[in-house]
Parts: structure tokens; sequence; C-alpha cells
């Protein structure tokens, strides 16, 4: 089932010059324009952005789950060297679950309402393993107690409904390693939870990847979330990666004017009685994105030939690159 | 569930009531049985015996007591027109009524469910845009007329089905279950396609699909469930609609239902009679409704917790 050969260079998952386009009804726009990231497994890659950056769609795209409005118009997602985009339905679905798997943020809607909980934590082994219902939620519960629900084998009898929160995301995360996937996309996982509960999923996650050997993607605009738990960082903004490098790198020298102004934001260093410092205005409609640099309109920096001409994402290190004529600039200050 | 049902059942009782009561007095508003039962060149002495044999000349609270009595002896009096229990007549046509309309809504509901899934598995595909109008049409024809042309293209012009009455093969069923089922398919198939539409693109289905499950499974084994509960609710509205509109399909097709039962009384002031149809598709409507009640919360786990044991 698992693609083969195992190459440890290459990466568990590589996503190159990703475009997804999204029919509105005002006409197409571009919501993913071009991004690329590759993540081995055993590390964990952060998409960090705002919301409506493209974070969450290109991880749908990853996985083949796109509302009819959005498609995929260009570049591939290798899993294991096969490109995932030029694969049948059916092909595809073999690899849903075993190979790639993914966890949403609203675990509330996420869980079917109307079925036991232990039914769906079973099911990726009844459609890829064949088990009978009996064997398939044998798993469930091996995997309820692995995540942490108490009395598991009661508890499978129950519906989402009566879970709370935080035992609902344990078992989306649940159902989403249930098949030892090589990549796990976690979307959010946390954003619904408050933050001790915030705690105790992450480091689920944690375990779970380092039992598992999986490489993670974790969709967030949590900048404390990136700092904790992520290797490497993929910053984007109106549909295009802006930066990216390890996460250390990154957060210490950021080499783009937004990576700076949102990690400029966070209120760590506040002074009593000044306005906490923010990046002003807010990201271009995706209709109307620039076309020179897209965060000009936001940008300290700006100059004309920002406005005239789109940087290019390009190393300006060892293994990370910015997409900004003047980084060097954010680097001497 | 035994709390549940017992709540439903304690909670029809009033109504049920009220509709008891209506049908005596709207019934005796419709004029007096006597003018109609009685020559023109009855004298007033006749007139008085009828009146008192029948009761009429009680008080109009005696009358009631009498009905009310009877009534929950499932004794609803004699008819006027035949002489035979109320009760009995009523019993006889019902069946005939209920088989009717049970096979419509199952043919009804089972196409609806089959057409708008397949419309809503593609918003805005080939297939949704045909059951669209399809249903939109069916939706929108009066079955009065439905049957009036099916009886004149069918019946007379290609001569291929009988118009009329319940003799014969299965082939006397075709017309009048055509004609009462195309507007319930109609409106089933938008419903279904609406709330599937919603369902399948609710995140549990994103999720079901990150499983690996194929369209099948996502379909019947995530979304139909899910999108069933608006569906039943009219479904059971449109079976209700369709026990007290028989009467135009039976007087058309002289099929010996309630409904034809419940014109003639009116128009025959058999009150007896009347009652007994009213009260006893008052109760049919109540028994539905708790029917569709109790399917909620087989279907869904939240409507069975919701309610207080």
């Amino acid at each position: 089932m698992k693609p083969s050969p195992f190459d440890p260079d290459r990466p568990a998952l590589d996503v190159e010059g990703l475009c997804v386009d999204l029919r509105t009804p005002s006409g197409t726009v571009r919501a993913v324009d071009g991004v690329s990231f590759g993540v081995h497994r055993g590390r964990t890659l952060a998409l960090l952005g705002e919301s409506g950056c493209g974070k969450s769609m290109t991880a749908l795209s990853v996985v083949g789950l796109l509302d009819p409005v959005a498609e995929v118009t260009g570049g591939a997602v290798r899993v294991g060297g096969t490109d995932t985009l030029r694969l049948s339905r059916a092909e595809r679905r073999k690899l849903a679950g075993p190979v790639l798997s993914i966890v949403f943020q609203d675990a509330l809607t996420a869980l079917n309402p109307v079925q036991p909980v232990g039914r769906q934590l079973g099911e990726p082994f009844r459609i890829h393993r064949g088990f009978s219902r009996r064997r398939a939620e044998e798993e469930a519960v091996r995997l309820m107690t692995r995540v942490g629900i108490p009395e598991p084998r009661l508890r499978a009898r129950a519906y989402p409904h009566q879970f709370s929160g935080g035992m609902r995301q344990r078992l989306l995360i649940a159902m989403a390693v249930a098949l030892d996937p090589d990549v796990l996309i976690a979307d959010e996982p946390t954003t619904a939870l408050d933050v001790t509960v915030q705690a105790q999923i992450m480091r689920l996650l944690r375990d779970l990847q380092t039992e598992r050997d999986m490489a993670v993607v974790l969709i967030t605009h949590d900048l404390a979330v990136v700092a904790q738990r992520a290797d490497d960082v993929v910053v984007m903004y109106a549909g295009t990666v802006v930066e990216n490098g390890t996460v250390r790198e990154v957060f210490s020298h950021p080499r783009h004017p937004y990576t700076k102004g949102l990690l400029d934001s966070v209120p760590e260093d506040a002074v009593r009685g000044r306005p906490l410092p923010a990046v002003p205005g807010s990201p271009p409609d995706l209709s109307a994105v620039p076309s020179g640099c897209v965060f000009q309109d936001r940008c300290p920096l700006v100059r004309e030939r920002c406005v005239r001409e789109r940087p290019p994402l390009r190393s300006v290190g060892a293994s990370r690159s910015a997409a900004c004529h003047f980084s060097e600039e954010l680097h001497r200050v | 569930m035994v709390p549940f049902l017992r709540k439903r059942v304690v909670s029809s009782a009033i109504p049920l009531l009220f509709v008891v009561l209506g049908v005596f007095f709207l019934a005796r508003m419709t004029g007096n049985p006597v003018d109609l039962y009685l020559p023109l060149s009855a004298t007033p002495e006749q007139r008085a015996d009828f009146s008192a044999a029948q009761g009429f000349d009680d008080s109009v609270p005696v009358q009631l007591w009498h009905y009310l009595t009877g009534a929950v002896q499932l004794d609803f009096g004699t008819s006027l027109r035949t002489g035979q229990p109320a009760a009995t007549m009523v019993l006889d046509a019902f069946p005939v009524t209920l088989q009717l309309a049970g096979v419509t809504m199952l043919l009804a509901i089972s196409g609806a469910l089959l057409v708008g899934s397949l419309a809503a598995y593609r918003p805005g595909s080939a297939i949704d845009r045909i059951a669209g109008l399809l249903s939109m049409t069916a939706a929108s024809i009066p079955d009065f007329w439905f049957a009036i042309v099916g009886v004149l293209v069918f019946g007379v012009s290609l001569d291929l089905l009988p118009t009329s009455g319940t003799l014969g093969g299965p082939e006397v069923w075709i017309l009048p279950v055509a004609t009462l089922l195309i507007r319930p398919f109609g409106v089933l198939v938008q419903v279904v396609r609406g709330s599937m539409v919603g369902a399948l693109s609710a995140p549990y289905v994103k999720i079901a699909r990150s499983k690996g499950a194929d369209a099948r499974r996502v379909v019947f084994g995530h979304a139909l469930r899910n999108a069933v509960t608006p569906v039943l609710t009219v479904a059971g509205d449109l079976t209700v609609a369709l026990v007290n509109g028989a009467v135009i399909v039976e007087t058309i097709f002289g099929w010996p239902g309630i409904g034809k039962l419940m014109i003639d009384s009116i128009l025959q002031r058999d009150f007896a009679v009347l009652q007994a149809a009213v009260l006893l598709t008052a109760v049919t409507i109540f028994a539905l409704n708790i029917l569709v009640d109790v399917c909620h919360a087989l279907l869904d786990p939240r409507v069975r917790q919701a309610v207080p044991a």
C-alpha cells in the first residue's frame, strides 16, 4: 500500500508550484498561486498565515478534498514520488488513510452526528483492510485507548454530541492516524479548544508523530504553536508563499516584511499605554491581487519597484527563501 | 423510547378533543337533515317523528353527550343514508384510502430519495438540472387536471387503462396512484436535493472522503441519514394532505375510500358517518405525526436524547 521504495532523502510529501483556482460569482480567482514545500517523515512543517491566505485550500488540495467550486490548475503533489494529482479518483482513494490523512479544526461537525463514534473510527479498517464490523470496532476501541478516551469500550457506542470538544478532537486524531499514514495534515487542530486542552492535543499529536514517524503539516495562524511545535515554516500571504525556512531562523530573523510584521504584533514586549503593534490594513481581495508584490499595500518598505514587479521567492540563506526585493534591508534592522 | 411515545400521545389528546367537538358543531351548521330525507310533502307530524327517532330534537348539549359517550365506546350512531352503523362504513372505506396513500408515498419517497440524491451529488450537473425541471413541473401540476387528462388519454383515447373502480388487476392502481404521486414526488425531490447538498458539503462528509470512502459509502453511509430529517417532516405533511386530498382522486376514479365517503356524507347531511370519518382521519393524522417523530428519534440520537426520561 505504501509508496516504495523508501528514500530517506525524499520528502514524504512534496508540493511543487501548486495552483488552485476558485470559481466565484464574479469570475475565477486564484486562491493558491505557485505554492511549494516539502516535509520529511518525523518532521513538522507549519503553514502559517491569516484567514483566507490559502493555507487551508492548500491542505485540501493535497488530500484531494477541495469543494467543487475550487480546482487545482497546476503543480504537483508528490507522495513518496507519486504525483497524486495525476492519479484517478479510485487510486487517490487508496491513498486516503494509509498514506495521507487530515484532521480538521471543528471536531463537532467533522464527526458524523448520527453514527456511534466507534463505527466512525473503525471505518478506515473497513474501507482499506476489509475488516468485519466487529473487528473494525475492536480497532476503534484500541485507538480510543491510545488517544486517552476513558472507558473506550463503552464510549465507542456513544455519539459525537456526548463528548467534550477536547475528546472529540482526540477522536478525530485517532481516526486520522488509524492506518499509520505517512503524512498527517492538521488543519488548525486546536482553534476551537480552550488553552489547556490545546496543549494536551498538541502533546498527543507530537507523541503520535514520534511513535509513528509521520510527516506533519500543521496549518495555523498561531505563532506560538508554530514556535513550539514546528521544525519548518512556510509563511503564506494572498495565496503565495512569502517566506520559508526553519522556524528558528525565520522567527529570529524574518526576511519578509509580512513575517516581521506578524512577529512584531505578538504582544510579548508590549508597553502599557501604547497601542499593540499590528500589520496595518487587510489582505487584498483575491479578485484584485496587485500585479506587483502581493504585500505592497501594507508594506512599510514599499517602493516603485514593488508595484512594477512581483518579487520571486529567492534564496536568502542556507535552505531558506523570501519573496521580497529588499529582504536584505530587513536583515540589517 | 417509551416515555417519548407516551409524551407525544398525551400531547395529542387535547387537540384531538377539539377536533371531535369541531366536527360535531360544524356538521350541524350544514342544515337540517330532515329536509333532505323526507319528501317535501311530509306532514309536520312525520317530520317531528323522524326528528325524534333520530334524536335531532334533543337539545344540542344532550346530542353532544350522546355523541361523546358513543364515541368513547366506538359507537358513532347509524347512517341515515344506509341504516348501517357509521363505524362499519368508515372502517370499510378507510383501508382503501390508506392503501392508496401508502403505495403512493412509498413510491414518492423512494423515488425522491434516489433522484434527489443523484441531483445533489453534483449540483449544477445535467442530471441536477433535469431533475430540477421535472420536479418543479411535477410539484406544480394540479392533480384534478392530471387525473382528467390521464383518463382522457390513457382511458378513452388509447384505451389502455381502466378509468374507474377497484375491480381488476394491478392496472386499476396506475392512474389513481400516478395522480396522487406527482405532487409529493416533485416536492420531495426538491427537499431531498436541498438537504443532501447541505449534508454532502458537511465536514463529516469530507472526513469520510479523507478515509477513502467511495461515492456510495459517502451518500448512503454518511450523508443520507443526516439529510433525511427534513424529508421525513415534509413527507409526513404530504401524507396528511394525501389522506385529506384523496377525495378528488377517489371521486374521479370511483374509489370507495374515506374521502368519497366524507363528501357523500356532507351532501346527504349524514352526520353520524361524517363525524366518524372525520374523527378517524384526525386520529390517523395524529398517529402519522407521532410516527414521523418516532422516525426522527430513531434516526437521530440527538433527538432521542433531548427527551427527558
